[in-house]
C-alpha cells in the first residue's frame, strides 16, 4: 500500500476544522487588531505573530503542558469528559488553531485595515451599527483577504508536524498525520513510499494553492480592497 | 438619556438656555489637529439655521475637520455641539453620541459609495429599521427625486461622475437626517451638472428645511448657493454672513486672497469725501505714489488699510480716455503678456505694479505688447478695502 488513506484523510479532516474554526475565531480578533487604538495593541500583534518564529516543538511543549492533567484548564477538562486532550484530536486541533492563528489573522486584519475609512464613516452616518458595518462593508470588502487567510491556514496545518507530534504523539486514525507517516517511512527505509505520499501531498498542496490563488485573483478584481 | 437634556453654556456670552432650537445646529468648539502638517486649532463657534450654510476658505482651513466634528467622526478637545436641540457632543457633561445616533447626513468627498453594492442597495443602507415595501418605497421616491430611478440596478462602479453625486446625496437624504453636510461634493463637476444637482438640492431642502453645511473653495459655488457664507482660515471662522456681506469691503485680507485679488496694495486714507461717497488712499509704490478714489467706510484720515483690485475689474486703454465715469485712470507701461488658456494677464508698471486680465481678442486689436502706453481705467466700486 503506497498511501494510507486513513492518514490522508485524518489530515484533511484536521486541516477542515482548524480553517473553519480559524475563520471564525480568527475575524474578532483580526478586526481589534485593525481597528483599536489601544496603545498597547502591538504586545498583541507580536503575540499573535509569534507561532511564525518560535520552533513548532517549543508551541507543541507548552499545549501540552497546557492540556496535560496539571493544568487548570487541562484539570477542567477531564473533569468534564473524563479523559485528557493530550494525545486527542481535539487537542490536536487545539494546537493546530494556535498555530496557524497568524496565518489566518494577518491577512484578515490587513485586508480589513485596508478598507476605505470613509466607507465605514459613511455606514456610521447612515445609522449603522459596527456589526451592521463589518457584515454589510468591511467583510465582503475583505473576501481576496479572507479568503487568502483561510488557504494559508489550510496548507499551513496540512503540512504541519512538531505540533502534531508534540501534542498529539502518533497514535493511527486518531492523530497520525501525513507529514508524520512520511517521516515514520523514511525512519523504516521505505523511500519509495515517503516519495509518493510526500509527492501526493505536494500535489495536492500545490493544487488547492493554485485554485484558491486563481479565485482569489479574480475576487479580487471584482472588489478592489481600495 | 441625554438627549432631553438642555445645552448647557459653560461661558457666559451667550444665552444660558438656548431653547430656540428650530431645527439648527448649533456649535461651539475647540479641536487641536497635531497630527496634522502644519499642526493648527480648529476655533468654531456658528449657528447655522436650516438652508445652505456656505463654509468657504483654502484647503487646509480646517474645512473637513469642522465636518468631522459635527458628524462625530472627530471629537472636539472642549466645547458643544447641538442639532434641533439634541445635545450631540458636550465636553463638559461627558456627552459624546455616537455617529450612528447623530443623525447628521455626511456627503464625504470622494463620496464614499459602497462600491460592492448595485445603486439601490446604497441607497436603502441605511432603511434598515424599516419594512421590505417602505424601505422599496422610499429608496425609489428618493431615486426618482435626483433624478437617478434608470440606475436603480447599476453597480455603483458603471456609473458617471454625476451621477455618483446624485446618488450619494440621495442616500444621505433617504434616512431624513437633521442637518447635511457636504464636503466640496461638486468637486470634479463641470458647471450644468453642477448647477442641475443643487437645483435639486434646493427643491428638496424646501420642503425638509434642514441646515446643510456646505464646504467649498470655490468662489463661483459661495455667490452661486449663498444664503449665508463662513470664512475659515488656519482653523477660525474669520468673517460670517451673506456673500455680499463677505465678499466686499471692508473685509479681512485671507478673505481677499481667497476669493481672488490678484492686486493687494497697503494704502493710507489721503481725503475723505463724504459727499461723493468715496475717499482718495494713497498707494505708494517704487515708481512713486498712486492716488486711488475708493468707496467710503469707516475709518477716517491717516488710517491705513489695504485695497483689493481685482485683474478682470481693470479696464486698458491704449489712449488717453475722456468722458468716463470711472474715477481712476492711471497712465502705465506694460511690462510683460502671459497667456493663460483663453485669458491674457498683462502686467503694467505705473507706479506700483498691477495685474490686468484681458481677452486674447483685446490684445490682438490693440496690438498690445511689453513696452506700450497704456491707461488702466479702474471703477471706484472695483476698489475693495480690507483690514489691515
Amino acid at each position: 500500500m503506497a498511501i494510507d488513506w486513513q492518514t490522508l484523510w485524518l489530515t484533511l479532516e484536521l486541516a477542515v476544522t482548524v480553517s473553519v474554526i480559524l475563520l471564525i475565531v480568527g475575524l474578532p480578533i483580526a478586526y481589534w487588531i485593525a481597528f483599536s487604538r489601544w496603545r498597547w495593541k502591538f504586545l498583541v500583534e507580536a503575540l499573535v505573530a509569534l507561532p511564525i518564529v518560535i520552533p513548532p516543538t517549543v508551541l507543541g511543549f507548552y499545549v501540552l503542558v497546557a492540556l496535560g492533567p496539571r493544568s487548570p484548564l487541562g484539570r477542567w477538562w477531564i473533569s468534564l469528559t473524563g479523559h485528557t486532550l493530550a494525545f486527542t484530536f481535539s487537542g490536536l486541533v487545539i494546537g493546530s488553531v494556535l498555530y496557524s492563528l497568524p496565518f489566518a489573522v494577518q491577512p484578515f486584519a490587513s485586508s480589513f485595515a485596508g478598507v476605505d475609512r470613509k466607507l465605514l464613516a459613511a455606514s456610521a452616518t447612515l445609522g449603522a451599527s459596527p456589526l451592521r458595518t463589518f457584515v454589510r462593508v468591511i467583510a465582503p470588502l475583505s473576501i481576496p483577504g479572507l479568503i487568502t487567510g483561510t488557504a494559508l491556514s489550510f496548507a499551513h496545518t496540512m503540512g504541519e508536524f512538531g505540533v502534531v507530534l508534540m501534542v498529539g504523539g502518533n497514535i493511527p486514525g486518531i492523530t497520525r498525520t501525513v507529514s508524520i507517516d512520511i517521516y515514520d517511512r523514511v525512519q523504516a527505509s521505505d523511500y519509495s513510499g515517503a516519495n509518493q505520499t510526500s509527492l501526493f501531498l505536494l500535489i495536492l498542496c500545490f493544487a488547492l494553492l493554485a485554485i484558491v490563488y486563481g479565485f482569489n485573483r479574480k475576487a479580487w478584481m471584482i472588489h478592489p480592497v481600495k | 438619556m441625554t438627549q432631553s437634556r438642555q445645552i448647557a453654556e459653560p461661558n457666559g456670552d451667550a444665552p444660558a438656555v438656548e431653547t430656540r432650537s428650530n431645527g439648527s445646529l448649533q456649535a461651539k468648539f475647540r479641536k487641536t489637529q497635531a497630527a496634522h502638517e502644519p499642526p493648527f486649532v480648529l476655533d468654531a463657534e456658528f449657528d447655522a439655521a436650516p438652508g445652505f450654510n456656505i463654509l468657504f476658505g483654502a484647503s487646509g482651513a480646517g474645512k473637513t475637520t469642522l465636518l468631522d466634528c459635527v458628524a462625530g467622526i472627530a471629537a472636539p478637545d472642549t466645547g458643544n455641539i447641538s442639532l434641533a436641540g439634541r445635545v450631540l457632543f458636550n465636553s463638559a457633561q461627558a456627552i459624546n453620541l455616537p455617529m450612528a445616533q447623530r443623525r447628521c447626513g455626511y456627503v464625504f468627498q470622494n463620496l464614499a459609495l459602497f462600491p460592492h453594492m448595485t445603486v439601490e442597495q446604497n441607497v436603502s443602507y441605511g432603511l434598515a429599521h424599516l419594512p421590505n415595501t417602505d424601505r422599496h418605497q422610499r429608496t425609489h421616491a428618493i431615486l426618482q427625486a435626483f433624478r437617478v430611478p434608470h440606475l436603480a440596478q447599476h453597480s455603483v462602479r458603471e456609473i458617471s461622475g454625476g451621477e455618483s453625486q446624485r446618488v450619494a446625496v440621495a442616500r444621505t437624504l433617504v434616512t431624513d437626517p437633521e442637518v447635511l453636510l457636504l464636503d466640496e461634493p461638486m468637486a470634479g463637476l463641470d458647471s450644468p451638472t453642477k448647477s442641475k444637482i443643487i437645483d435639486d438640492l434646493r427643491q428638496w431642502n424646501q420642503a425638509h428645511r434642514i441646515p446643510i453645511l456646505y464646504v467649498t473653495h470655490s468662489r463661483e459655488e459661495v455667490f452661486a448657493l449663498g444664503e449665508r457664507v463662513l470664512v475659515l482660515d488656519a482653523g477660525n471662522i474669520v468673517a460670517d454672513g451673506t456673500p455680499h456681506e463677505v465678499m466686499t469691503a471692508p473685509i479681512h485680507e485671507t478673505v481677499a486672497q481667497l476669493i481672488g485679488f490678484e492686486n493687494i496694495f497697503d494704502a493710507v486714507v489721503d481725503a475723505v469725501h463724504p459727499a461723493r461717497g468715496t475717499m482718495t488712499c494713497r498707494v505708494a509704490g517704487e515708481g512713486g505714489v498712486l492716488m486711488l478714489e475708493t468707496p467710503l467706510v469707516r475709518g477716517g484720515v491717516g488710517s491705513a488699510l489695504r485695497v483689493g483690485i481685482r485683474a478682470g475689474d481693470i479696464l486698458l486703454a491704449t489712449a488717453p480716455p475722456i468722458g468716463l465715469s470711472a474715477r481712476n485712470v492711471i497712465p502705465g507701461r506694460i511690462k510683460s503678456l502671459e497667456q493663460r488658456d483663453v485669458i491674457v494677464s498683462a502686467r503694467v508698471k505705473c507706479r506700483v505694479e498691477m495685474e490686468a486680465h484681458l481677452t486674447l481678442a483685446a490684445r490682438d486689436s490693440l496690438q498690445l505688447e511689453p513696452g506700450k502706453e497704456v491707461w488702466l481705467v479702474i471703477k471706484t466700486h472695483s476698489c475693495h478695502l480690507m483690514q489691515k
